[in-house]
């Protein structure tokens, strides 16, 4: 194709076309966090089903210009239903509980409308319909841009000034600005709470349908959408500024021409390059381009601070039985199970070291399947490159992805709170994108196969021996860690950045050790992991996948050492059961939420509270 | 006497407020220098910018011969200079004891120790720091269920583990009934003494500045208008209309004679 002038403006316009339905989806996005302080996982699957709905509304409705528009709008205002549907029978319920469980609340939500989407629509791909009136395209200079996209480039503006009206020029705007900026001073105000949350729930929902379902000419429905897109909106939220929204406008077009322009240059990274877009700005820019520092820096997920107690006699002997157990467990079980248990064992250190970092050092990673699939793919790339035995790759892959944890600790530290959890999640899908999109040496989609442990692990009980002395003596380390010198540190850093500042300790840099330590432990289970399958896919270093550790150390519960454990064991274990079902996801997200609901200390947490003083320590 | 702080033109301004406006001062070494003022005048500024905790627009920060300005407050804190807040911060999931722990690692540069455990380290010093400001009985106690003027005192033995030169303590004594006043401070004048070193605080209690600064500096609305000797800045006739005319003095009136 010629590079004209043309053809520049046309890609350009191209790039602002793209940039309305990013807009619209984190706008909501924003909207929603500014009021609530929930970070809706499920708005990615808000847009998805805007498009669902809407293809089959205008089918529906059957042809006219009139139809068209209709069936856009009455999709954009069924998804405003759904989502206050979820508000008033989830959200509602989990307003005191902490962030994180009202965040995986969320992401039980995705997974229920991600089965049910399927079940409803299908698994193929929708092509979209045509906008009547606006089907053909208008040449400029000599390059055809379709007229759909002009109406697209003119749709986000006005939504723009539609809403800076409502923000700005009515009550309840103001009455949304104020809870935006100060929560606390809204309450006390007296300001209706609920019903404002479930109207901010309605408009959010509202904008994410509407721009899945304006996208749909030009992009159509498919099944991914909920999770590219929330991706995405993470980053143009971010990138403009928690809670502003023409900072969202201005993001969505820079991460929209980037798209447009980025796949002249690099055809094979364009996701890479949207995602270090946003490590860079939020490097110079910690609270996003047009953000204020107020907003979304106090969500700072922070677990109950109990005393630090060393482990009860009662809670050895316990601990002590269980390795018993795990010594015999081959003669009890057979092979199948010792696979699951070597998964449950290699899960429970990767979980355990997310602990690491989240309980005693208060940050919450929402990308550890970087560090996890990173150590399965430095030991997956030595193997099949270098021929590297299993042994060194092993010893090689934790001290790889330490390396990689430190790189991305470096960036990671300089923020907290949401935006600390949001720039872990853009790392790792720079790490997912790069094992993707680089099929040469990664093997792209397909993965890197005939990983197989040496010679005289291969057998399926030496191998899981192994998997046990390594994970449960990771696990016995990290655990010891918290109580050293570095682990208290972490502790003190998490409690009060101002007083660890003047009492001399360098709160980034020490942050930046708990990355590089959470990362070497789990690059081990990783490392261990691809042995155990004897191959690894991009899905390892995948989204879904951050959140299963999460959701493990959730399950546990977040102030228990062992928790990381026993979640990874009730998770893993779950899944084995549901994953061979149908509609497992759907099962699952219902678990998640019924759990969450039910269980807002975790599983390990409740516990403690019904049985903590059999268990503690005497002496105190 | 070696001069601990030189404060010289100091200003710091907060959008239109003027929260430091052109102080100068200095402090020596064996001194108790105490700085009043009103609600608002400036003096909590005063202190986060002499920690390096804020960024002054103007003037210059000497602590022992050496400029600080810009420093961070780590930096300034291997200096020598320990400080109290006004808001007491310290480490709410740790005991008393694990709090001076903490500073104690962090003074013997252990904190990325990954070897011994903390229960081991320093004890014995830190119980000595926790004898020395009274709350050695609550050692084992959890820091977020202490009372204030509880936590005041392992703020301050927090802030003398690293054997400061300088100490900064902002409102040492909020929270705290007379009587405790008067022992803490009394405490501190002692530490002063023996350890020659040189503290800056504030206090909202006159009997207790009088009783025991060496010397005394006024701030009002950021500006300083008076310093000198208890005498002097008792005579000193603004210093009396900013306490008797406003009648805002919070805690006990401003003793005249
Ligand atoms: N971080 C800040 N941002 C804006 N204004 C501030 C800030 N800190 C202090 N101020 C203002 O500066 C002035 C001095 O405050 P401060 O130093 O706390 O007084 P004091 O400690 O004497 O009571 C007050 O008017 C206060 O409102
Ligand atoms: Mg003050």
């Amino acid at each position: 194709m010629d590079r004209t002038l043309g053809f520049y403006i046309v890609q350009f316009l191209t790039g602002l076309a793209d940039a309305s339905a990013l807009f619209l989806v984190a706008c909501g996005l924003s909207l929603i966090f500014g009021v609530s302080r929930i970070v809706n996982l499920a708005h990615g699957s808000f847009y998805m089903v805007g498009a669902y709905v809407a293809y089959y509304l205008i089918g529906f409705f059957s042809e006219g210009g009139c139809a068209f528009w209709a069936g856009i709008v009455l999709a954009a205002v069924v998804v405003g239903l759904i989502g206050v549907g979820i508000e008033v029978l989830l959200l509602r319920r989990l307003y005191g509980a902490p962030e994180l469980f009202m965040l995986f609340a969320t992401f039980g939500v995705v997974l229920i409308m991600q089965d049910l989407s399927r079940w409803l629509f299908g698994a193929e791909d929708l092509l979209g319909p045509r906008a009547p009136g606006l089907a053909g395209s208008v040449n400029i200079r000599g390059t055809l841009l379709p007229q759909y996209d002009l109406a697209l480039i003119l749709i986000a503006p006005l939504i723009l000034g539609v809403l800076w009206l409502l923000l700005n020029r009515t009550r309840w705007g103001i009455l949304v600005r104020a809870a935006t900026e100060d929560r606390e001073m809204s309450d006390a105000l007296g300001v209706n709470q609920t019903r404002l949350f479930t109207s901010v729930f309605f408009l959010g929902s509202f904008l994410a349908g509407l721009g899945g379902a304006i996208q749909l000419p030009k992009g159509g429905a498919n099944l991914l959408m909920d999770l590219n897109t929330i991706a995405e909106a993470f980053v143009v939220v971010v990138v403009g500024g928690m809670g502003s929204i023409p900072g969202a406008y201005l993001a969505a077009v820079i991460i929209g021409e980037l798209g447009s322009f980025g796949v002249l240059v690099f055809p094979e990274s364009t996701l890479v390059l949207m995602f270090l877009v946003m490590a860079v700005v939020l490097v110079i820019r910690p609270h996003g381009l047009l953000g204020q520092a107020g907003a979304g820096a106090h969500v700072a997920f922070r677990a109950a601070e109990a005393v630090l107690q060393p482990a009860s006699k009662k809670l050895k002997l316990l601990g002590l039985a269980c390795l018993v157990l795990i010594l015999v467990m081959p003669v009890l079980v057979g092979t199948f199970q010792l696979v699951l248990l070597t998964e449950i064992a290699l899960f429970a250190l990767a979980s355990m070291s997310l602990y690491f970092m989240m309980g005693p050092g208060g940050m919450v990673s929402f990308g550890h399947a970087a560090f996890f699939g990173g150590g399965a793919y430095a030991a997956a790339l030595l193997v099949h490159y270098l021929q590297t035995p299993m042994e060194l790759a092993v010893l090689l892959a934790p001290l790889l992805v330490g390396l990689l944890a430190l790189i991305i600790g470096w960036f990671c530290v300089r923020l907290s709170g949401v935006y600390m959890a949001m720039l872990t999640l853009a790392f790792a899908q720079i790490c997912w994108s790069i094992v993707f999109q680089w099929g040469e040496v990664t093997g792209g989609d397909d993965g890197l196969l005939s990983i197989w442990p040496s010679q005289w692990a291969s057998d399926k009980i030496v191998f899981y021996y192994l998997t046990m002395i390594l994970s449960i003596g990771g696990i016995l380390v990290l655990r010891y860690f918290i109580f050293t010198p570095f682990g208290y540190t972490m502790r003190a850093c998490r409690d009060s950045a101002l007083r660890v500042d003047s009492i001399g300790i360098n709160l980034a840099r020490h942050q930046c050790l708990a990355f590089a330590v959470a990362g070497v432990f789990a690059g081990l289970a990783g490392g261990l992991y691809v042995f155990s399958k004897g191959s690894v896919f991009p899905d390892e270093m995948a989204i879904p996948r951050s959140f299963d550790f999460l959701f493990m150390v959730l399950l546990g519960g977040v102030e228990t050492l062992f928790g990381p454990i026993a979640g990874a064991a009730a998770f893993t274990w779950l899944h084995d059961q549901i994953s061979r079902t149908d509609f497992w996801q759907l099962i699952l997200g219902c678990i998640f939420v019924l759990l969450v609901v039910a269980f807002p200390q975790g599983i390990v947490g409740s516990i403690n509270v019904r049985w903590g003083r059999f268990f503690a320590n005497q002496n105190h | 006497m070696t001069k601990l702080l030189e404060v010289r033109n100091l200003a710091k301004a907060f959008g239109g407020i003027q929260a430091v406006d052109n102080v100068s001062f200095e402090l020596e070494a064996g001194q108790l220098l105490a700085m009043i003022g009103p609600n608002g005048a400036g003096k909590s500024t005063c202190f986060n910018l002499i920690n390096g905790q804020l960024y002054p627009d103007r003037g210059g920060i000497t602590i022992l011969g050496q400029r600080t300005n810009g420093r961070k407050p780590r930096d300034v804190w291997k200096l020598g200079v320990g400080r109290t807040f006004q808001i007491t911060c310290t480490f709410s999931s740790m005991t008393v004891l694990e709090n001076v722990q903490m500073a104690l690692l962090s003074y013997h540069k252990q904190t990325r120790s990954l070897f011994r455990k903390v229960r081991r380290l320093y004890v014995n010093e830190s119980m000595e720091l926790l004898e020395l400001v009274g709350i050695a009985a609550q050692s084992r106690r959890a820091c977020g269920v202490l009372a204030y003027g509880d936590l005041k005192r392992v703020e301050l033995a927090v802030a003398l583990a690293n054997r400061p030169k300088l100490l900064l303590m902002d409102e040492p004594t909020a929270g705290m009934g007379p009587a405790e006043r008067s022992q803490l401070m009394e405490l501190t004048s002692a530490i002063v003494r023996t350890r020659k070193i040189g503290v800056l605080f504030t206090e909202h209690d006159m009997d207790v500045v009088f009783t025991h600064a060496d010397r005394i500096i006024v701030l009002n609305r950021g500006e300083l208008v008076a310093q000198g000797t208890p005498s002097q800045v008792r005579a000193n006739v603004k210093v009396q209309e900013i306490y008797l005319g406003t009648g805002k003095t919070p805690g006990t009136a401003f003793p005249t004679s």
